[in-house]
């Protein structure tokens, strides 16, 4: 056995593995401190939110048998009867659908352009004045830290139910979470143009028009693209404090146990989201190549 | 454009050798026309057929001018202990919402990554369960717990963890496919199964992004969980809806307030301790 392997001498290997051991004893230590800090959080937690796993455990034939439940009864025999029965009200929710992609269009568009405006004034490269970028930067926070359904709500109650208090709801969050985005963009232009014009004795708008927004237009596009694929998933959420759209045919349906429309209408939003997110993944894809290409 | 017009003027063999890498003025203005024509069209449509007014916008405005105007200064209205109780649960919910949702998708996602995968259709299957759970979205997750386990805090944490197991299945099983070959080869050809190669050639590797990405999604749950309470599913923001239906506008700004506070405090910590997370991994 003693033939070309590496040998050590005896205590040399003792020495290393108690080195290891030592290592190793360390982050042992270590995790299973964590693994202790968990436990004490996720107990102190499930005392706080009322955790009840034999209710759970009781219920969860409830829980299963709502998902057998919501599926439509789909015989092959009868194929396209069972499938009209299933969408009984196709026409109605196709026109909900389609009020929700408008809110979020809507939304999208005003979100941006407030957005556009804004964040040319929160960027810390191009700002006219630290206290401007300060309030703008915090407006912006503000807006997108609070959830849009909190806004619609108020809307709600301001403006009465229907998609109005839903638009204004959803375009704050978007002029929010957009502002941020474009500041970054605008953060991380190349400062030769914006240099050159400015040398001019241009304005502060004049630099934004020549030596910025042609250097930003597509990042803000892309940005602006992505957002609209968000804005219709909460434009299916917001129908659900009655900010219209289609939640709130869905809300009625899981609340009063229509149970196959809960799976139509829920098999109509995801569609719908994944229509729009492979189409607006297409337009971005297009708009990044014309980017490089530049 | 006049001086390159006259750069070109002499015989036109320049301009109509490079004409397709030359912007095209009259091509590229109808586009820009065409594009506004279509974006404004589609305003004025979405405008008709949502039937927005102007009158409802007036009175809508001066409504919310009103309400306001009620929200300052905020008030407790004696209800501090309870809206910290509210909070508190909110925090709870985000946290084992957030536990359950990553120990649920963790082993899950090694079955969905292209390099842990037995099989094809396991990871198609897999991953199609995924995208289906993360297409709905929470607040209908909470509505559908709610009517499984009742009204409270409970079901906001099913609704979390049902719904973010998606997501987290999805990101955890790309981290997985990003990972390293080479560790792995290396334990299989010592003589490791497969099992014990993930253990210690694969998780070592992978730890540290799905740490920092449970990190993350905590953050982002808080804000959920303060907002699936409007369903019933318990925390703050049954409380807010509540004031919003009673119109006890100088308490609701004070919860807002409480969520702003608690929202950027939470962000901070989880911050610190990614970048403690990540920190050594990159290092």
């Amino acid at each position: 056995m003693s033939s070309g392997l590496l040998s050590l001498s005896h205590e040399r290997i003792e020495q290393l593995l108690a080195g290891y051991a030592r290592a190793v004893a360390r982050r042992r230590w270590q995790f299973f401190a964590g693994c202790v800090i968990m436990l004490v959080l996720t107990l102190f937690a499930a005392h706080f939110g009322e955790v009840d796993l034999s209710y759970l455990a009781h219920h969860i034939a409830a829980f299963t048998s709502y998902f057998s439940r919501i599926l439509p009864p789909l015989h092959f025999a009868s194929f396209r009867h069972d499938v009209a029965e299933w969408y009984w009200n196709l026409g109605g929710w196709l026109k909900l659908l389609l009020d929700t992609v408008l809110i979020a269009y809507l939304a999208t568009l005003a979100g941006a352009l407030c957005a556009f405006a804004a964040s040319f004034y929160a960027a810390t490269n191009l700002s006219p004045a630290a206290p401007i970028r300060f309030a703008m930067t915090r407006l912006l926070e503000f807006c997108r830290t609070v959830p849009d359904i909190v806004f619609a709500l108020l809307f709600v109650a301001a403006f009465g139910l229907g998609p109005l208090p839903g638009v204004l709801a959803i375009a704050i969050h978007t002029f929010g979470a957009l502002g941020k985005l474009f500041t970054e963009v605008i953060e991380n232009i190349d400062m030769k143009p914006v240099e050159g014009v400015r040398s001019t004795g241009a304005t502060f708008l004049e630099t934004v028009r020549f030596a910025a927004v042609p250097q930003v237009l597509s990042g803000f596009a892309s940005y602006a693209l992505l957002r609209f694929e968000i804005n219709v998933r909460s434009g299916t959420v917001i129908g659900l404090v009655g900010a219209g759209g289609i939640g709130q045919d869905l809300f009625v349906a899981i609340r009063k146990f229509y149970y196959t429309d809960v799976s139509a209408i829920l098999l109509m939003i995801i569609i719908t989201v994944a229509a729009i997110d492979v189409v607006t993944g297409h337009i971005r894809q297009r708009l990044a190549g014309l980017e490089a290409t530049r | 454009m006049t001086q390159g017009a006259r750069l070109f003027a002499p015989d036109g063999a320049i301009l109509r050798r490079h004409r397709d890498v030359l912007p095209n003025g009259a091509r590229r203005a109808a586009t820009r026309l065409g594009a506004l024509i279509l974006v404004i069209g589609t305003v004025a449509f979405a405008v008709w057929w949502l039937d927005l007014g102007a009158d409802q916008l007036g009175t809508g405005l001066r409504q919310l001018g009103k309400f306001v105007a009620l929200m300052f200064p905020p008030a407790t209205g004696g209800h501090l202990m309870l809206f910290l109780h509210a909070m508190g649960e909110t925090l709870a919910i985000a946290f084992l919402g957030t536990l359950v949702a990553a120990t649920l998708a963790f082993p899950v996602s090694f079955l969905a990554a292209e390099n842990t995968a037995p099989s094809s259709i396991v990871r198609f299957l897999v991953r199609r369960g995924f995208d289906t759970i993360r297409g709905v979205d929470v607040l209908i997750w909470a509505l559908v717990f709610v009517g499984v386990v009742g009204l409270g805090p409970f079901a906001g944490i099913l609704a979390i963890a049902v719904s973010d197991s998606g997501a987290f299945g999805k990101l955890f099983s790309e981290a997985i496919e990003e990972a390293d070959r080479k560790p792995l080869e290396g334990v299989l050809a010592a003589g490791g199964s497969k099992v014990v190669a993930v253990r210690f050639a694969l998780i070592p590797q992978v730890l540290p992004v799905l740490v920092s990405q449970v990190l993350y999604f905590f953050e982002s749950n808080v804000r959920s969980a303060t907002i699936i309470g409007i369903v019933g599913a318990g925390g703050i923001g049954l409380q807010l809806s509540e004031q919003i239906r009673t119109y006890d506008f100088d308490q609701m700004s004070f919860v807002i307030i409480m969520i702003l506070v608690t929202v950027a405090a939470i962000d901070w910590m989880s911050a610190r301790l990614r970048h403690a997370v990540i920190g050594p991994a990159s290092g």
